[in-house]
């Protein structure tokens, strides 16, 4: 019951501080956005080859960006080698393919946008081959799924935590605790209300990265959310317990280093599969490292919900953890 | 006997440091109970002992008859910390509103009572305005409303009327003897000796020891002075001397 009345409250002082609620929705827009003009810049020109590919389909190829040249197979080929085309369309027994250069991740990316619109329409299957390298989405595409989870986890523990922990400073936990509240209701109610809030967070920060920004999305807009929220409710009970820590915001502060920035090594922006185990094992006590494998496994490979229900468990284990300690830290406070 | 707050034995330690050291007192329902002593001595670890946020080390205190083993028990005390505990962006109304609640008064109940309390410590103007805006006075203000929101039958004020005008001090005052006849009752820390003077007893502390407790008069007139500044000088100035109580 009490539940509800601090979760009230925490909203209320959401709606008076707007400067918090920039920082948690605004601030990784744009840093999102910025990552985006640095790492997702267009060409300018995209050569597109076009082999047997019938009339009425090139007409709908034609854009400001893509520069289309019909050619035979074997010229084709001699381009790709040459690296003059960065990809070229075959249309077979009502079959297209497409063979992307794939030296330039920024490229690839680009053109498999670019024909996401015609598969869309057309409705007709691709397949999409690599002539050189690896099925590399553009650097964004790959590392943008995490980075939708790392900015949701980065804000909400910061700002979940100070929230706390001014609780602390100003007095009013030990005022609360004088009340007949029970320990488990006030972190209970930072849960609802911080989750409530995060459920907007999340919406505004996925769609605007989806939508506007153009990340790569073949998954569920739905799972998507679901992961973030996870992220943010595990961000805000990791961030309240360790706000037990700290003196003051500056000793907040402090554990960005100490606990963010590792999770980031470890969210797969950085590949870590070649490390020794003792290095995967550290990965694997993160909650950022399953957020960012559940919104990469969503986002690039449209993963159904049961191949991302192990992350989801975990980073609900994660918060089930983090509030179970801080009810106990609360102890400190108040032994009943 | 009647009594509110039973303490037996207490003993507060942080580590090393002993802060409260064999405290024994007992206050009676419907008193004024002051707490003198200088900062240091003790007194809100003591008002916090009675408020069951601290558990002591030793000894045993007992809440109107019992233990404090239930939650529930804490509905019937009311506590003002020396802090303002308030929330800075939230209004008057909403943070007196938030605590209302917390001891689930019915949204009626909730909303004569913070225009009460609110009317008693003469901030029925600034409701609406966010805690932030608010003079240090406003805020410890707000803070006993806050506390006595709920009704309760035993208020704890730690420093009640520090950063308060005289005028205002004095309707606080007559605040509290008025629920004092209501038959609450009502513990103040305090380090104003004239504050001191109004309470119906005393307990005077120094470096964590209860070194005296008696009524004001019984108090000056045990060692002959005239005022409870000499009293106090006079405790205080030799802690060998553990008065009879």
């Amino acid at each position: 019951m009490d539940t509800f009345h601090v979760m009230k409250r925490i909203l209320l002082q959401f709606r008076r501080d707007k400067r918090s609620v920039a920082l948690m929705v605004v601030a990784p827009l744009l840093v999102l956005s910025l990552m985006w003009m640095v790492l997702d810049h267009d060409e300018t020109n995209l050569e597109l080859g076009a082999v047997d590919v019938p009339e009425s389909m090139l007409e709908k190829l034609s854009s400001d960006t893509l520069v289309v040249e019909t050619l035979s197979s074997s010229r084709a080929e001699e381009k790709l080698d040459e690296g003059t085309l960065d990809a070229v369309l075959y249309f077979e027994n009502q079959e297209t393919s497409l063979l992307l250069e794939g030296s330039d991740p920024n490229a690839a990316g680009a053109i498999q946008k670019e024909l996401q619109s015609l598969r869309a329409n057309q409705q007709i299957s691709m397949n999409v081959e690599y002539y050189h390298g690896s099925e590399d989405l553009g650097l964004f595409d790959y590392v943008g799924p995490a980075l939708i989870g790392f900015f949701v986890f980065f804000f909400v523990f910061i700002v979940g935590g100070v929230s706390f922990l001014r609780e602390r400073t100003q007095g009013t936990l030990e005022r609360l605790l004088a009340t007949p509240i029970k320990r488990s209701e006030i972190v209970f109610g930072y849960l609802a209300g911080f989750g409530l809030f995060t459920i907007l967070q999340s919406l505004v920060i996925a769609s605007f990265s989806i939508y506007i920004l153009g990340v790569f999305m073949d998954g569920s807009f739905f799972y998507v959310l679901i992961v973030t929220i996870l992220l943010a409710l595990a961000a805000l009970s990791l961030g309240t317990l360790v706000s037990a820590f700290a003196e003051n915001e500056f000793q907040m502060i402090q554990f960005i280093p100490l606990i963010i920035v590792p999770q980031v090594f470890f969210s797969g922006l950085f590949p870590i599969e070649g490390l020794g185990t003792w290095v995967q094992v550290i990965g694997q006590m993160m909650p950022l490292t399953y957020g960012a494998e559940a919104m990469r496994g969503i986002m690039l490979r449209e993963a159904s919900f049961a191949e991302i229900q192990l992350e989801v468990y975990i980073l609900l284990g994660f918060t089930a953890l983090f509030t179970t300690l801080n009810i106990f830290a609360l102890k400190k406070h108040r032994r009943l | 006997m009647n009594s509110m707050v039973e303490m037996k034995g207490v003993v507060q330690r942080y580590g090393k440091v002993t802060v409260i050291d064999q405290v024994d007192l007992s206050i009676q329902k419907g008193e004024i109970f002051g707490l003198l002593g200088p900062s240091g001595a003790g007194k809100t670890t003591l008002v916090k002992l009675m408020a069951g946020i601290l558990q002591p080390t030793e000894g045993t205190i007992s809440l109107d008859g019992a233990a404090l083993r239930h939650l529930a028990q804490m509905k019937n005390f009311g506590f003002m910390a020396q802090s303002d505990a308030l929330y800075q962006e939230l209004t008057a109304w909403e943070n007196l509103d938030f605590f209302a609640s917390i001891y689930s008064l019915s949204r009626k109940k909730r909303r004569k009572r913070i225009r009460e309390v609110l009317e008693m410590v003469n901030l029925s103007s600034s409701k609406d305005q966010p805690v932030q805006t608010f003079s240090g006075g406003m805020k410890r203000r707000l803070s006993l409303a806050a506390a006595l929101v709920h009704e309760p039958e035993m208020i704890i004020l730690d420093e009640p009327t520090v950063g308060i005008d005289p005028v205002l001090r004095q309707s606080i005052w007559n605040e509290l003897n008025d629920l004092k006849h209501k038959g609450v009752t009502i513990i103040v820390t305090t380090h104003v000796m004239d504050e001191a003077e109004k309470c119906d007893r005393l307990a005077l502390l120094r470096k964590g020891k209860m070194i005296a407790m008696d009524t004001p008069e019984m108090l000056k007139e045990k060692v002959n002075v005239s005022s409870m500044e000499d009293v106090f000088l006079h405790y205080g100035g030799d802690t060998k001397w553990i008065p009879s109580m």
